[in-house]
């Protein structure tokens, strides 16, 4: 039995930190193209996730076409907030930048509190089958698609950056702002760019989350959950952030299973990624593949 | 750097004690002086409603001093402030409950415990700076909620402690008028002790981390000592000030310390102006009644069509909280350089008069 609920519980792991890889993976992307920490990331997932819930629940659209909504809204979205928001800061120091992103999370989470209300809203139901069986294990059919999805985006994520056009600028201007512009490549472009596809990537994340969970601004706390995996994978490393986002599920799930197992002392699940946060700041600050940062004077 | 710490033109000083001294004339220790004595007296005309709203203003700004020193003058930013300030509530409630130390004595003692607590999270910041320091300290910040809930010894668990009033000699400073004098006596305390901290050796070295850490280094300034000192410093003024909250509310809860608060108290000191004393007070004002003052808009909205369009009453918790993410915002893009400097200008502007150049 404590078997099977262990495996249960990895599995789970597995699929919510490939969830959290995928959110961490579009928290890196901004950071690597326009050195902003986004602190708003969770609510790009809350934004995304009630938009389109509101488009299923009050225009009864099929799911894909409110999918497709969704995600064109929210280019839009993160290219306005680009504009609107951190462009007058570019070249503030980092505490600016900080303060700026922390008052958007503030902003946009009483916003989606007042539109929308406090409590948890289940999304209408998708699949004609709540879960399958896998191996013995039962495997709710959201986690699946989740898990799948996720898949997707990482591997069209490393498409885009290998194959496109864009993406190559946006690696371009990653490792050397002022080269790239000087052969051509448009800053502004890629910096609406990596916000619009952050923005558009968070979305999907809360819109799986969503069906997953419900949605509630809980969501949210997503956007803070992502810090001990980019610590861990390294604040500029694609790469390093889904290993951190999938070490981050996992960790938290074997907590969970601790916890109930022998400790007993609840809320374990919750806690132990920030432990870990500063366990891996104090031994490793750079984090496992993030480049250092070497000052010279 | 930056403007901020610049001087207006005007403003001549030919001796280092000049340089040097708290106040920049006589005039303006006299204004001082004058200002508190209104302060002191403003019991016996506003009515105790307006009175609690300056109590709070009091032990925020303390707090807000506080953070202050921390990222305005080291340049360390952090993002759990708010639990400093309830381990300041906590440890005073505990000091007064478990050992019945009486609760005059209790209040400093909270804040230097706190202070220590403080000096023990400081440790990251000898290894990270900048985001990272961010990100460990929003991560202690959830740690120490945790810790809240978990150590029922100390917090009362999910009961929250009870916080007994203060009283001297007998006398209950239970009511708001009276125990305005407490925040009021404090609040002057903290603000000469970080004006003198400032202008001390110490004081300046923490400026000198924060302009450039790597020149202060070679200047001889020990970072690491600088940095975990300037967490010490901070949190003791926010204990400071959360033991006069926990002894105002006289209840302290476990909820009320999250991450919200923490933000409100980065709010107060970029509104109020990074790296300067008066601008944490100018803040902590703004960030108290800022609510306030959201309030009495939507209720004088109340009936018109705005009103039934957007359901507002309903929203007043909601469009509190809103306005303290955009306020941050606008404050960040129009005026980064916050309520202080404004005043400075303003100041300047009529002391130049009419010859501004």
């Amino acid at each position: 039995m404590a078997f099977n609920f262990l495996i249960q519980l990895l599995v789970n792991g597995l699929i919510i930190g490939l969830l959290y890889g995928v959110v961490a993976m579009s928290f890196v992307l901004i950071y690597k193209s326009s050195q902003v920490v986004n602190f708003a990331q969770g609510e790009f997932l809350l934004v995304g996730a009630w938009a389109c819930w509101w488009l299923l629940a009050k225009f009864a659209l099929p799911f894909y076409l409110a999918f497709l909504l969704t995600l064109i809204f929210m280019i839009f979205f993160g290219i306005l907030v680009q504009i609107i928001v951190l462009k007058p800061l570019i070249g503030e120091p980092i505490i600016s930048i900080i303060m700026v992103t922390i008052g958007l999370s503030i902003f946009f989470q009483a916003m989606m509190n007042w539109m929308f209300g406090v409590f948890t809203e289940p999304f209408p139901a998708i699949f004609s089958t709540e879960s399958i069986k896998i191996f013995g294990l039962n495997v709710q059919t959201a986690y699946l698609m989740s898990g799948l999805i996720s898949i997707l985006i990482m591997i069209s994520f490393a498409l885009f950056f290998k194959k496109s056009r864009l993406g190559l600028a946006m690696r371009a201007t990653a490792f050397d702002q002022q080269a790239a512009q000087s052969l051509g490549v448009s800053i502004k472009q890629v910096f609406a760019a990596a916000w619009a596809i952050s923005a558009m990537v968070s979305a999907v994340a809360g819109v799986v989350f969503g069906i997953v969970n419900g949605i509630s601004s809980g969501i949210a706390f997503m956007g803070i959950k992502v810090f001990p995996a980019v610590i861990l994978g390294g604040l500029d490393s694609v790469l390093g952030a889904i290993l951190g986002g999938l070490v981050i599920g996992l960790l938290e799930h074997i907590a969970h299973y601790i916890d109930v197992q022998f400790l007993n002392i609840g809320n374990l699940m919750r806690i132990a990624p920030f432990y870990a946060l500063i366990i891996i700041l104090m031994i490793k600050p750079y984090g496992f593949f993030g480049t250092k940062d070497i000052e010279r004077v | 750097m930056n403007l901020k710490n610049s001087r207006p033109c005007g403003d001549f000083r030919t001796s280092y004690f000049k340089d040097m001294s708290m106040f920049e004339d006589k005039k303006g220790f006299y204004l001082a002086c004058l200002g508190v004595f209104i302060l002191a007296c403003s019991p016996l005309f506003l009515d105790s409603y307006l009175i609690s709203l300056l109590i709070y203003i009091g032990f925020y700004a303390i707090a807000a001093l506080g953070l202050n020193i921390l990222v305005g003058f080291t340049g360390q930013i952090s993002v759990g402030h708010a639990v400093f300030f309830g381990f300041g509530a906590f440890a005073s409630a505990w000091l007064n409950n478990s050992f019945l130390i009486p609760v005059f004595f209790c209040i400093p003692l909270a804040a230097i415990l706190t202070a220590f607590i403080g000096l023990l999270f400081g440790i990251p910041a000898a290894r990270v700076k900048g985001l990272y320091l961010a990100i460990a300290t929003l991560a202690a910040q959830f740690i120490m909620e945790d810790f809240f809930s978990r150590a029922s010894w100390f917090t009362g668990g999910v009961d929250g402690a009870s916080a007994a009033p203060l009283k001297i000699f007998g006398i209950f400073f239970d009511s708001d008028a009276k125990y305005f004098f407490i925040v009021l006596f404090w609040l002057v305390v903290s603000f000469i002790i970080a004006t003198n901290i400032l202008r001390t050796r110490d004081g300046r070295a923490f400026l000198a981390v924060r302009d450039h850490y790597l020149s202060a280094e070679m200047m001889g300034i020990n970072l690491m000592k600088y940095r975990i000192l300037s967490f010490g410093i901070s949190s003791f003024f926010a204990g400071l000030g959360g033991a006069l909250y926990g002894h105002y509310l006289n209840f302290v809860s476990i909820e009320e310390f999250n991450i919200q608060l923490s933000i409100t108290f980065l709010a107060m000191i970029i509104i109020g102006g990074l790296g300067s004393i008066r601008g944490s007070m100018m803040g902590a004002a703004f960030m108290v009644l800022l609510p306030e003052i959201m309030d009495w808009l939507t209720r004088s909205l109340a009936g018109t069509s705005i009103d039934s369009a957007l359901s507002l009453s309903e929203a007043i918790p909601f469009i509190k909280e809103a306005s303290i993410g955009l306020v941050i915002i606008l404050f960040l893009i129009f005026e980064p350089n916050g309520l202080a400097y404004r005043w400075g200008q303003i100041r300047a502007w009529f002391k130049l008069y009419p010859f501004s150049y």
